[in-house]
């Protein structure tokens, strides 16, 4: 076989891994009731998968190959330990007999195992941060250095997070499966939070060279999706709808050499309409059951960003409106700055001024490096650049995402060429 | 009269003590509990895995709360419960001056309310 | 599994419910353990008399030490607890779900370790 071929392969198996390693996990942990043990069998299918698929060609399905191997695997590896530790033995025994006779894995059984993953990660026995590391862990198959930098955290940190986390779900038993109708309503929340969160990370990871990760974020519409086939609650179809209006500019607000651009500066040509119709059908169906949340009306605010063709035909006092309401159902000091953002569209740049400074005084957003970005884009359009600068740099003091430094580094050139 | 008896600990102490010493601790408390049991004293006991095992429940007009580890942040916490019959406070007490666990933490001893009277 | 239900509330606040409420809630609970029963559920539960009424006992180097009082001081205190065998954590949490206390107080679930040499209790 050539070495050609071979790389193919090894490519090939690569792609599935990306593809496919977290539905065949969640599908191995229901087989074999285990976290540890599943990703075990994984590692082993993979390793497996890299040596046969070269010799053998690759399997028509390589999800249910990879699921039979993986539990083949574990099983194997269960009767050779039981030779050593006899109280293994029934263990084997039991873990056989739960595998056997060996139905095909069909690709809804898999969807469903998707959902008990999610549901587990996202457990409220969990501590909330252990959801997070345990969902972009396991759902997402993140690296716990990824996990660590997105969060500011140390790998170390995270990976005990992690590890706690699976001791709890072992010795306290939480249950692998979607919680029963009453229950999923208040389950649905922490998971809704945390897809958020994952889509967030693949669409502005919070540090480093690339802003967008499209696979991550694709991951969290493709969770949101799946929820909203599962529960067509208002806020999951407010989140999908969020995340789709969100993605659909993805395209539109990074420039050919990787430099971020504004939506004022975007060219809206490149917007996603599919996405946007997808979405704004969603926000209908969501407003349609009077039970609006902080999701939903989010995505309205991005909603009506995207139907204006132009910036100077965006509608700035729904804008406000909707963050008025936003205040109402989910106030936070990031929700009154955007609202401060849109206040000075409406009315100028000296009404969004004296919000900000008054955010800003109460201390809660002094490290928030976007706080200071909009002050000094208040602060330019007023005309005063000295105070401007001193914005600009405060903001590019406090963000490491790379895109977004030379971004400020630009607006501040702008400055000293005009000013 | 029935008692409750928990057995308070500081779970990072536990931690520090030698697994030999951990389970000596047990086996002691085991033999100690198979004699009370033999006397009639003892009618339920178990150890609890540690507080972080836990989830706490609210129920508040109609809504459900759920939120991981115990209900309240303490020093000490409970790691085990003995349900013993006695005669009076002062059995109960004495009873649980007896417990291995005494030494390292403390033993609440609180009266169970008879439902029959 | 065996999961062990605390059952915690604000003593001062229960003390001025109406005694109708009380013995309603106390009934309540009484009904539940019959219901866990027969689901083989119920292993054991009891209310407690209030935290003032707890003894605290210590041995240092060789010497009893009692003293007044629960081991801590928390503006819940602890009131009564059910013993239940579930499936797993979430029919735990739904019995616990059940409990009247859940309402006005916290029922704060612990999971067992599970070992063996106890003996073996009637009621077990």
């Amino acid at each position: 076989m050539s070495e050609v071929t071979d790389s193919k392969v090894r490519e090939l198996v690569e792609e599935v891994y990306r593809e496919e390693s977290r539905r065949v996990l969640a599908t191995l942990i229901r087989l074999l009731g285990d976290f540890d043990a599943a990703e075990e069998a994984l590692h082993d299918a993979f390793a497996v998968a890299a040596e046969q698929w070269i010799r053998n060609g690759v399997p028509s399905n390589p999800r249910a190959w990879l699921v039979s191997t993986g539990r083949f695997k574990a099983i194997d590896g269960m009767r050779r330990r039981a030779r050593f530790d006899a109280s293994l033995t029934e263990h084997a025994k039991q873990l056989e007999s739960a595998l056997y006779p060996l139905e095909e894995p069909d690709d809804e059984s898999i969807e469903d195992d998707r959902l008990r993953l999610i549901f587990t990660c996202c457990h409220p026995a969990l501590a909330p941060e252990a959801q997070v590391a345990m969902t972009l862990r396991e759902v997402c198959g993140l690296t716990t250095e990824e996990i660590a930098r997105a969060f500011l955290a140390k790998p170390s940190t995270i990976a005990q997070r992690i590890v706690r986390a699976k001791g709890k779900i072992r010795t306290a038993c939480i249950p692998y499966q979607v919680p029963s109708e009453t229950d999923l309503p208040a389950r649905l929340d922490a998971v809704l939070r945390v897809v958020y969160l994952v889509f967030n990370e693949g669409y502005s990871a919070s540090s480093g060279g690339s802003l967008t990760r499209h696979d991550l974020s694709a991951e969290a519409i493709r969770l949101g999706r799946l929820l909203v086939e599962l529960l067509p609650d208002p806020e999951t179809m407010g989140l999908l709808a969020l995340m789709l209006l969100h993605d659909s500019r993805r395209v539109a607000r990074i420039s050919a050499t990787g430099e971020l651009i504004l939506l004022d500066d975007q060219d809206r040509s490149l917007w996603n309409r599919d996405q946007i119709i997808e979405g704004t059908i969603l926000i209908e169906r969501a407003f349609a059951s009077n039970q609006v949340g902080p999701y939903t009306i989010q995505a309205a605010i991005a909603g009506v960003h995207a139907e204006a063709p132009q910036p100077a035909e965006t509608n700035w006092a729904q804008i406000v409106a909707l963050y008025d309401l936003l205040m109402q159902a989910g106030p936070s000091p990031v929700v009154e700055l955007n609202r401060a953002v849109a206040v000075a569209m409406r009315d100028g740049p000296l009404a969004g001024l004296s919000l900000i400074d008054s955010i800003l005084r109460r201390g809660e957003l002094s490290n928030y490096h976007l706080a200071y970005a909009a002050r000094a884009d208040f602060y330019r359009r007023l005309g005063r650049t000295t105070e401007a600068k001193a914005s600009y740099e405060q903001a590019l003091g406090l963000t490491q995402q790379e895109p977004e430094r030379r971004f400020l580094k630009r607006r501040l050139a702008e400055l000293h060429d005009y000013g | 009269m029935k008692y409750l008896l928990f057995c308070c600990m500081e779970e990072k102490k536990l931690e520090t003590i030698s697994r030999s010493q951990r389970d000596e601790l047990m086996d002691e408390t085991r033999i100690y509990c198979e004699e009370l049991h033999k006397s009639g004293h003892l009618l339920v006991s178990n150890p609890l895995e540690p507080v972080e095992m836990a989830v706490t429940v609210r129920v508040r007009n109609g809504g459900i709360s759920l939120s991981d580890g115990p209900f309240a942040e303490t020093k000490e916490q409970i790691g085990g419960f003995f349900l013993i019959d006695a005669r009076d406070i002062n059995e109960a007490v004495q009873i649980a001056s007896k417990f291995p666990s005494v030494r390292l933490g403390s033993m609440e001893v609180r009266p169970v309310v008879d439902l029959e009277k | 599994m065996k999961y062990l239900l605390l059952v915690h509330h604000d003593e001062d606040a229960f003390g001025k419910m109406s005694e109708t409420t009380r013995k309603e809630m106390l009934h309540e609970s009484v009904q539940l353990t019959h219901q866990l029963h027969a689901k083989r559920q119920y292993l054991s539960a009891s209310p407690l008399q209030p935290a003032s009424t707890a003894v605290l006992v210590q041995v240092r180097e060789g010497k009893p030490m009692v003293t007044d009082g629960p081991f801590v001081e928390t503006r819940e205190q602890l009131a009564g607890y059910f013993l239940i065998d579930a499936k797993d954590l979430d029919e735990a949490t739904s019995i616990a779900v059940r409990v009247p206390g859940a309402r006005i107080g916290t029922v704060e679930v612990r999971p067992l370790i599970e070992i063996s040499g106890l003996p073996t209790h009637e009621c077990l």
